[in-house]
């Protein structure tokens, strides 16, 4: 395809969506772009200034052994690898923060690698994280998002030749938090990228993860769950671009919701591009609303521009909690609380055994537990 | 020695059309250890008087009484029926995604008893009760109801009976769907379940087949939301015989 065949892709398609390192290049947004259209815009103006410069979030690296981490300028040939900004915010925390904290890992680490940001007040700040799996590597990252503030956030990952690497965005937030994020994946030829985003906490929380290849044999799995109380607005946005041939990409996101004006959205963009033969994909979204009042929004876009692909497939539903389960299981003696429990952790048991990383799954259920338990003391509950 | 008593019992439920009358004055005594079919036409209320006993929250009670040893069933919540020693094994079992049949069967052992099963007896419990029910231990491990053929489901119904050890069973076609075999091993476990626990039971079904497995004490004929005729195992060979046009005649 030559460029100006590019040009008359139609606005609609997910490749004519720009991506720049430079604020200036993406208007400050209204909230009725494309893009925009379903998130809140107020808390989110501060994240749109040309750019950010408070210091309210500190990252802490627990490394495994065989993890390098190392503080680098912009001047780091690492930095920048997984690609440019997708959107304002990205592009702001790209200029805001002068130092990339880079976690190298080299060879098979079995331990899990601990980054926490810990956020301590609401100026507004921006961090940068690029995760690099090193050619044949294998390891898991963790990024445990934790306290307050209003942060614009890059993680780059990057994992190169035949790499394995598990990387877990953890936001458990305070209520009171703001959060933008921009997680940009480049997989090279036969690299696996376990990727998982579990949004618990925040008052708005919005990540959207860009996945690309540049090799063939790469398999991205990308996972994320969420459960979101009132007030609380969480959304994913997904972009994966296949542009070379014979890639992998498997997205599951489920998230359950409850209380007045709980709101998440989900937008699986999927792209396989004519080059990209050999594809096989297939994203999914499922939503549980456990009472009246809350809302999720779900668009899966599948874009084919190939015949010659292995599968191509998506599904999205959101559902109501099912009253006749609830009946079921109360019928036999269970109360209604533990009833509920039985099914929502039944509605994430699949996914949680896909996270499979013990510390994550274990902190996703009791935080479950504790949304439950606090369902069962709020009105509005559908039982 | 229990008595479930339903008296007089009228049930509606909401339509869009407006509320709609379903049972109209329902009366019927089981003792521990009796064995009571009910028969009647599609549409007549059978599963809606089994809903209401166990407490289905689209059914409203709009008249009479349930209780139990003098208890008020319609008092309770859903769950306190069931601790309090009552059963459904509905027509069509609900699927619940993610929750395994082991672990679903042991949450309501606990619930139902009020303490946890000491693990080494449970275990071989439920082993052995599935082992008479010829269903593959592999059936633990998955999803309640999820992708069990029909018959399968309500051997899955019956194992639970047979676990949880109430003291009324209601048994809502329990028998419709299922093969000779499986018509016979479901037959032993409710018999199983009748003699070792004294259980009363209350089984609705369109055949007599069943009754030929599971003696009835008494046979009632279900039409328009009562019961229209009682009678002895004998009603039940008349019913396939003749069908229920005389008693719709009359309702
Ligand atoms: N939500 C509802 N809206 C309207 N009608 C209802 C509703 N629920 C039940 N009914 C009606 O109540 C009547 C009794 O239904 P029920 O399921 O109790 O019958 P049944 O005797 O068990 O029939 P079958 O032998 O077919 O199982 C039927 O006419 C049914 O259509
Ligand atoms: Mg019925």
């Amino acid at each position: 395809m030559t460029p100006t065949e590019l040009a008359v892709v139609p606005e609609a398609s997910r490749a004519a969506r720009r991506t720049s390192f430079d604020p200036a290049d993406f208007p400050v947004p209204t909230g009725r772009e494309e893009e925009w259209r379903f998130t809140p815009m107020e808390p989110l103006a501060p994240l749109f200034a040309d750019q950010v410069d408070g210091h309210d979030v500190v990252v802490d690296v627990m490394a495994a052994p065989g993890v390098e981490v190392s503080q680098v300028g912009h001047d780091d040939p690492r930095v920048g690898a997984g690609g440019a900004p997708g959107d304002r915010a990205a592009a702001v925390a790209w200029v805001s923060a002068d130092e990339a904290t880079v976690i190298a890992v080299r060879g098979t680490v079995p331990d899990v690698t601990t980054v926490t940001l810990r956020g301590h007040g609401r100026a507004p700040s921006a961090a940068h994280l690029l995760v690099w799996a090193e050619p044949g590597a294998s390891g898991t990252v963790v990024l445990d998002h934790t306290g307050t503030a209003v942060l614009t956030e890059t993680v780059e990952i990057v994992a190169e030749q035949g790499s394995d690497l598990t990387v877990v965005s953890l936001q458990t937030w305070r209520d009171d938090t703001v959060h933008a994020a921009n997680h940009r994946l480049r997989l090279a030829d036969d690299a696996s990228v376990k990727h998982v985003v579990v949004t618990l906490g925040g008052a708005l929380v919005r990540i959207a993860p860009d996945v690309q290849f540049t090799g063939p044999g790469g398999a991205v799995t990308a996972l994320g769950l969420s459960y979101g109380h009132a007030g609380q607005h969480l959304e994913h946005r997904l972009f994966v671009d296949h542009a070379v041939p014979r890639c992998r990409s498997q997205v599951t996101y489920k998230g359950a919701l409850q209380g007045d004006g709980a709101h998440s959205v989900w937008v699986g963009d999927v792209l396989i591009r004519a080059a990209a033969e050999g594809t096989d994909t297939y994203e999914q979204n499922r939503n549980l609303l456990l009472t009246e009042g809350a809302r999720a929004d779900s668009v899966p876009n599948l874009e084919i521009e190939t015949g010659l692909i292995e599968g191509a497939g998506h599904a999205s539903a959101t559902g109501r909690f099912d009253d006749e389960q609830l009946f079921y299981l109360r019928s036999r003696g269970i109360d209604e609380t533990e009833a509920r429990r039985l099914v929502v952790r039944g509605f994430f048991a699949e996914l949680l055994a896909q996270v499979g990383v013990a510390e994550v799954t274990d902190r996703i259920m009791a935080h479950v537990d504790a949304e439950l338990a606090r369902l069962a003391t709020q009105p509005g509950a559908v039982s | 020695m229990s008595t479930l008593e339903i008296c007089d019992l009228h049930v509606s439920v909401d339509t869009r059309e407006g509320t709609k009358q379903i049972l109209r004055g329902v009366d019927l005594t089981v003792a521990s250890g009796q064995t009571h079919a009910i028969m009647g036409p599609n549409g007549s209320g059978k599963s809606t008087l089994a809903y209401s006993v166990a407490g289905h929250p689209k059914f409203h009670v709009t008249g009479g009484s349930v209780t139990m040893d003098g208890e008020d069933v319609l008092a309770m919540s859903v769950d306190e029926r069931a601790r309090a020693g009552l059963f459904l094994a509905m027509q069509y079992p609900v699927e619940v995604p993610g929750v395994s049949v082991s672990n679903f069967l042991r949450t309501a052992k606990t619930a139902v008893d009020g303490k946890a099963p000491p693990l080494r007896a449970w275990v071989k419990d439920m082993k052995a009760t599935m082992a008479e029910l010829r269903m593959d231990p592999a059936f633990a491990e998955r999803s309640v109801n999820e992708g069990f053929s029909g018959g399968e489901k309500k051997r899955h119904e019956i194992l639970q009976m047979e676990l949880l050890r109430p003291r009324f069973a209601i048994l809502d076609e329990t028998d419709s769907g299922l093969d000779v075999d499986a018509l016979r091993i479901v037959s032993e476990g409710i018999n199983r379940a009748r003699e070792t626990n004294n259980a009363g039971v209350l089984l609705i079904t369109h055949y007599t087949r069943i009754l030929r497995y599971v003696r009835p004490d008494f046979v009632h004929v279900f039409v328009a939301g009562r019961i229209a005729e009682e009678g002895g195992p004998e009603l039940a060979d008349q019913l396939e015989d003749e069908g229920y046009d005389r008693f719709e005649q009359v309702a």
